[in-house]
């Protein structure tokens, strides 16, 4: 297979077709070759799977157009944007960067990451950051049923409204709302807003650029009631 | 894992291109469902009193020459026959039920794929591309499909066992995903004298639909008992004469996407289905809902 290698003295973004270009061979430039502080541009990804997946360098990868399952998965510190919507599971197992979505995500956006930032700007799909483990997902849209089902840590601000079961067997993960959950989950609860939720907020949809009023949001947390086996409660939660 | 492709032309200038928009969608989808592959296509509608029966004769060489001298001398001297390979459409004033023990009397070996006025049916095994050239799907014309590509997970890769199932006239019926009660719906239905072909869950799923709509149901309400009745994971894309619909399960385990213009609806399992189609970058693209029905009529 042909190499792809890039000339350390070109300075403008570099640009891949996926049309013209494999998958297989932009994802392998994005992991040898791709240097810190480089801008690539990938074009028609035409609902490729597992692009830009596995990123472990601060480059900025821009994808213009819908790309398909998995992309930017297991990202590190690269700062991936999809102009355009993304299939099941954008930035599972994200570890650290930032990825933002410009149109909607399937199911299982931002799944299991363990850091950094997901940025969707529109809705997002059921089971939206099932699993979460630290990373935060500020989500424009709405989200659909079972998101943030044990969620163990991060956070999760959702602009619009959420399905059923929101924070599922939640453990130290919160979730802001700022519309409508159409049901909570077995032992999330409501809770009291703090100076310290409404500054994370602040924070939070800054860097979305959302300029939503962090005083129109709700937290959302564990009760931990499912922390202990509860005999007694003969499994009805 | 299979994939699911539909497509409804709005446009009636586009018609005669059904087959060529459509062929790059379910090769599009040749990853997920990679043994068997079909289609259902809904064509002009034939007059009342007049049917197009879908024939099938699997690696058996059939004389379909033969077939349409012996059904035209005992059923209908007017019968016409369009043979493609193991494929044939026979159309004739012959009612189902005239048909349908005639054909198990002569032709045993046959399997009767579809019924209707405006249905033509095609199913084989082998990757989609393959079927695809083997019965010239990019010639076919109509207002709507209904295709699937098939990665078997419960049942054996056979034609039989490949998407689309029919149950009843003009009605088709596509699945991805996997059901947990095919076996209490079968049943359920035998009892009442619903005879079944294959040991799939979709066929259960297909006869369930088309059983409750044979007592009255709408299609809407039809969908509505299916989601109190059929267990499991689904995404499932139906054709009738005038009509394409979607629904998923509660959970939407499986993918789907539509893409609406103003010429056309597509819907498939995923966007590299989709991103060939003209203007689709001005397409309004969304994820149907779980549990939502979504009826687009011709």
């Amino acid at each position: 297979m042909e190499r792809l290698t890039l000339d350390a003295t070109v300075s403008k973004p570099l640009s891949f077709d996926l049309r013209q270009t494999s998958l297989r061979q932009v994802n392998q430039f994005l992991h040898r070759e791709l240097t810190a502080g480089q801008t690539v541009q990938i074009a028609h990804p035409d609902g490729a799977h597992s692009l830009a997946v596995g990123l472990t360098v601060p480059a900025e990868v821009n994808v213009e157009g819908h790309v398909g399952y998995y992309a930017a998965g297991m990202n590190q510190q690269a700062r991936v944007t999809i102009r355009g919507n993304a299939g099941p599971g954008v930035a599972e197992n994200m570890m650290s960067g930032r990825v933002h979505v410009t149109g909607f995500a399937s199911v299982s956006a931002g799944a299991s990451a363990h850091g950094g930032r997901l940025i969707i700007d529109g809705d997002a799909g059921l089971r939206c950051g099932i699993s979460l483990k630290g990373a935060d997902i500020v989500v424009g849209g709405s989200v659909g049923s079972f998101s943030a089902f044990m969620a163990q840590a991060g956070r999760l601000v959702i602009c619009g409204d959420a399905g059923d079961a929101l924070g599922d067997s939640l453990y130290e993960a919160v979730i802001y709302i700022r519309g409508e959950a159409k049901s909570l989950g077995a032992d999330a609860q409501f809770e009291e807003m703090r100076d310290r939720d409404y500054e994370a907020l602040h924070e939070l949809l800054s860097e979305a650029d959302l300029t939503h009023d962090p005083r129109s949001f709700r937290r959302i947390a564990s009760a931990k009631q499912l922390y202990h086996w509860n005999a007694n409660a003969q499994q009805d939660y | 894992m299979c994939g699911i492709v539909g497509l409804l032309l709005k446009t009636p200038t586009l018609h005669a291109s059904l087959g060529e928009l459509m062929v790059p969608m379910l090769v599009g989808m040749g990853d997920r469902g990679p043994d068997s592959a079909g289609l259902a296509v809904f064509t002009e509608q034939l007059p009342i009193g007049e049917l197009k029966y879908s024939l099938y004769s699997g690696r058996q060489v059939c004389d379909w020459a033969v077939l349409l001298a012996t059904a035209q001398a005992e059923l209908s001297d007017q019968a016409t026959l369009q043979d493609n390979g193991n494929h044939a459409i026979l159309t004739a004033q012959i009612a189902p039920d005239v048909f349908k023990p005639w054909l198990v009397q002569r032709y045993p070996q046959l399997h009767l794929l579809s019924a209707g006025r405006t249905l033509d049916l095609y199913k084989d095994t082998g990757g989609p591309a393959a079927v695809a050239q083997r019965y010239q799907f990019e010639t076919l014309k109509g207002t709507h499909l209904v295709g699937h590509t098939r990665m078997a997970t419960e049942s054996a890769v056979t034609p039989a066992h490949a998407h689309p199932f029919t149950a009843g006239e003009d009605f088709c019926l596509v699945h991805n995903g996997s059901l947990s009660n095919p076996h209490a719906i079968r049943r359920k239905l035998e009892p009442q004298g619903i005879h079944f072909e294959t040991d799939n869950d979709t066929e259960a799923a297909c006869r369930f639909l088309e059983w409750r709509m044979s007592q009255g149901d709408d299609l809407k309400t039809a969908l509505e008992k299916g989601f109190e009745e059929l267990d499991g994971f689904y995404t499932f894309l139906m054709g009738t004469a005038n009509q394409l619909a979607l629904v998923r399960d509660a959970f939407a385990c499986k993918p789907a996407l539509v893409a609406e213009t103003d010429d056309y609806v597509a819907i498939a399992s995923e966007f590299r289905a989709l991103a060939h189609l003209p203007d689709i970058d001005q397409a309004q693209l969304f994820e149907p809902a779980p549990e939502e029905i979504y009826v687009w009529n011709v």
